[in-house]
């Protein structure tokens, strides 16, 4: 049998986008093997009963590890309970999210399996019985065409590219009682802390917000906070390397090389010019909006939709309209 | 307090990539290589974490080619006191590269081995953590700042919405990103230094890789935009085309 392995992330109990796209791709390719594919998801009590929609993503089976201790993401916890799952359903292929969470976990899946990793993947399909894929490198400047010579192969994908795609199948949930023994974990997590309410990972927007040195001062950021507001939901800051080198922003905003490589449905690049390694970062949006004063401000290149002028007045004109537009519904 | 840094050098975030003859790897020529940056975060936390504890030793460890050493050398010139370069080649399957480096690391006694949480050529995000699987230790990836404690290390890390305190034990492996880090420049005096410091070579044990590249392609051109207008009067229009247009909004 060439089944397939979907690990289904939950946070705080509930199952989200990341979840649904990595049972799609491993829908997709149990179905070019002639498998099945089957999600693991990891949770507290309960999280089985939360994750039984996962059968209309495509999983013939979801089986779900349940343990007070397994409620939060642990390292040491979760990935005893992943290779177990792996080496007992003998899979062909184990598909990740490339989220933090999966970042953290595939890699110790990897190590302990004894078999090659492919990290974010952007493409992935199956030729000749083996996975073939696509990796974004040099954070986009070009693109690495591999192909997995082991098994299972271990995949994570970049969150928000692979559509999740409803094609029902059986979606039996198993709930077992995890392994679990604290005591030997060599990390624990002391404390979590929300970086406000609902706030959106840069990484997984749909849409994001970006400011760079054209905003002058970070006194100014509330201008754009207004604008993702007036958006909506599924909105997140985004910011370029010289806005977060000069301590304005965080890390976690920052688009490009040393940031973050974003995908999103639309993109506002407000009073950034456009160094190559933001370029690289988020040149793969679908949609690319410029504002800037500098008509020749090599962010124009890549941008669908440019405003040349002064973004203190046009981003305020752009929140009213957003919102006008909004309130028309 | 002995640390270890595994350090990789990379091309420059700010140069252009042009794929190299053959299209499975990109040329070299004229493209400036440095350590990558990440790296230089790890390297920073190591020479601050032999401060704070008086004494000590700072290893920096590269697996590659002989040109690494112009890596090491520059992380030797911002203090690091040793380097190591494990000549090898493992492509991208970076299971191969962990191995190798997991053999070196295999009997070395240092409590804190650091990494970049990813090299800022391939991206993968994978040596460090599979390193630390590998030797069976403790590893938090993608840490912004840490505290050292009694036989543990508190580490602070960006997580999707907010910030997470873990507590890992030592030996511990830590994957280092932005945040407290902010690495120093070389003094002169430093990279004088450097010349002198010990950089001990060795041939890396290497497996061959399980991963093969068919191919390096170039990102899909995008198509010129449009300027839509000068200033806040091209605002409903820009708003019109996102909406009918891009279907965007």
């Amino acid at each position: 049998m060439a089944n397939v392995l979907a690990f289904a992330e939950q946070r705080n109990g509930e199952i989200g986008g990341p979840a649904r796209e990595t049972t799609s791709v491993a829908a997709r390719v149990a179905s070019s093997l002639g498998g099945e594919a089957h999600a693991l998801v990891i949770g507290g009590p309960g999280t089985g009963a939360k994750a039984a929609d996962l059968g209309r993503y495509g999983a013939a089976v979801i089986a779900a590890a349940e343990h007070e201790a397994l409620q939060d993401y642990n390292p040491d916890g979760y990935v005893k309970v992943v290779v177990d799952r792996v080496r007992d359903g003998a899979y062909d292929a184990v598909i990740f999210p490339a989220t933090t969470l999966g970042k953290d976990l595939a890699p110790r899946v990897a190590a302990l399996l004894d078999v090659p990793l492919a990290g974010d993947v952007t493409q992935l399909d199956v030729e000749g019985g083996a996975l073939s894929v696509v990796r974004p490198i040099y954070a986009g400047k070009a693109f690495a065409h591999l192909t997995l010579n082991a098994k299972p192969a271990l995949v994570s994908i970049r969150p928000n590219v692979f559509q999740a795609a409803e094609n029902a199948a059986a979606g039996t949930v198993e709930t077992y009682s995890a392994e679990v023994d604290p005591g030997s974990w060599g990390v624990r997590v002391l404390e979590r802390k929300a970086a406000g309410e609902g706030a959106l990972d840069v990484a997984e927007a749909t849409i994001i917000v970006s400011g760079g040195r054209g905003m002058k001062d970070p006194s100014n950021w509330p201008l754009l906070e207004g604008l993702s507001d007036a958006i909506g939901e599924g909105v997140a800051l985004g910011a370029s390397r010289a806005v977060v080198d000069a301590g304005w922003r965080p890390h976690g905003e920052q688009v490009g090389q040393t940031g973050k490589t974003v995908s999103p449905k639309l993109y506002f690049a407000i009073g950034i010019s456009g160094a190559i390694q933001h370029l690289a970062g988020m040149r793969t949006s679908k949609t690319i909006v410029a504002v800037n004063k500098d008509p020749d401000a090599p962010i124009f290149n890549v941008a669908d939709y440019g405003i040349v002028g002064d973004l203190f007045d046009v981003v305020p004109r752009l929140t009213d309209e957003i919102k006008a537009l909004k309130a028309k519904g | 307090m002995d640390v270890i840094v595994c350090v990789k050098r990379v091309p420059d975030t700010e140069t252009r990539i042009r794929i190299g003859e053959g299209g499975t790897s990109i040329d070299p020529a004229g493209v400036k290589f440095i350590i990558s940056p990440y790296d230089e975060f790890a390297i920073e936390a190591a020479l601050r974490t032999k401060e704070g504890a008086g004494a000590g030793e700072v290893t920096l460890i590269s697996f590659g080619d002989a040109s690494a050493q112009e890596t090491l050398r520059a992380g030797l010139a911002m203090g690091a006191d040793r380097g190591v370069l494990l000549a090898g080649e493992a492509g991208m399957d970076g299971l191969a590269t962990a191995k190798a480096l997991a053999a070196e690391l295999e009997g070395a006694d240092a409590p804190l081995v650091l990494f970049g949480v990813k090299a800022a050529d391939d991206d993968q995000q994978q040596v460090g953590t599979m390193v630390a699987t590998l030797l069976g230790r403790p590893c938090a990836t993608g840490v912004s700042s840490f505290q050292m404690g009694d036989g543990k290390v508190t580490c602070q890390r960006e997580v999707e919405g907010g910030l997470e305190v873990l507590e890992v034990d030592l030996p511990a492996v830590l994957t280092i990103t932005k945040g407290e880090f902010e690495p120093r420049y070389a003094s002169l005096k430093g990279i004088m230094a450097a010349k002198k410091k010990p950089l001990e070579q060795k041939d890396a044990a290497t497996e061959a890789g399980r991963i093969s590249v068919t191919k390096l392609t170039y990102p899909p051109e995008r198509a010129a935009g449009k300027i839509v207008g000068e200033g806040a009067d091209a605002v409903p229009e820009l708003v019109r085309l996102l909406r009918e247009e891009a279907h965007a909004l």
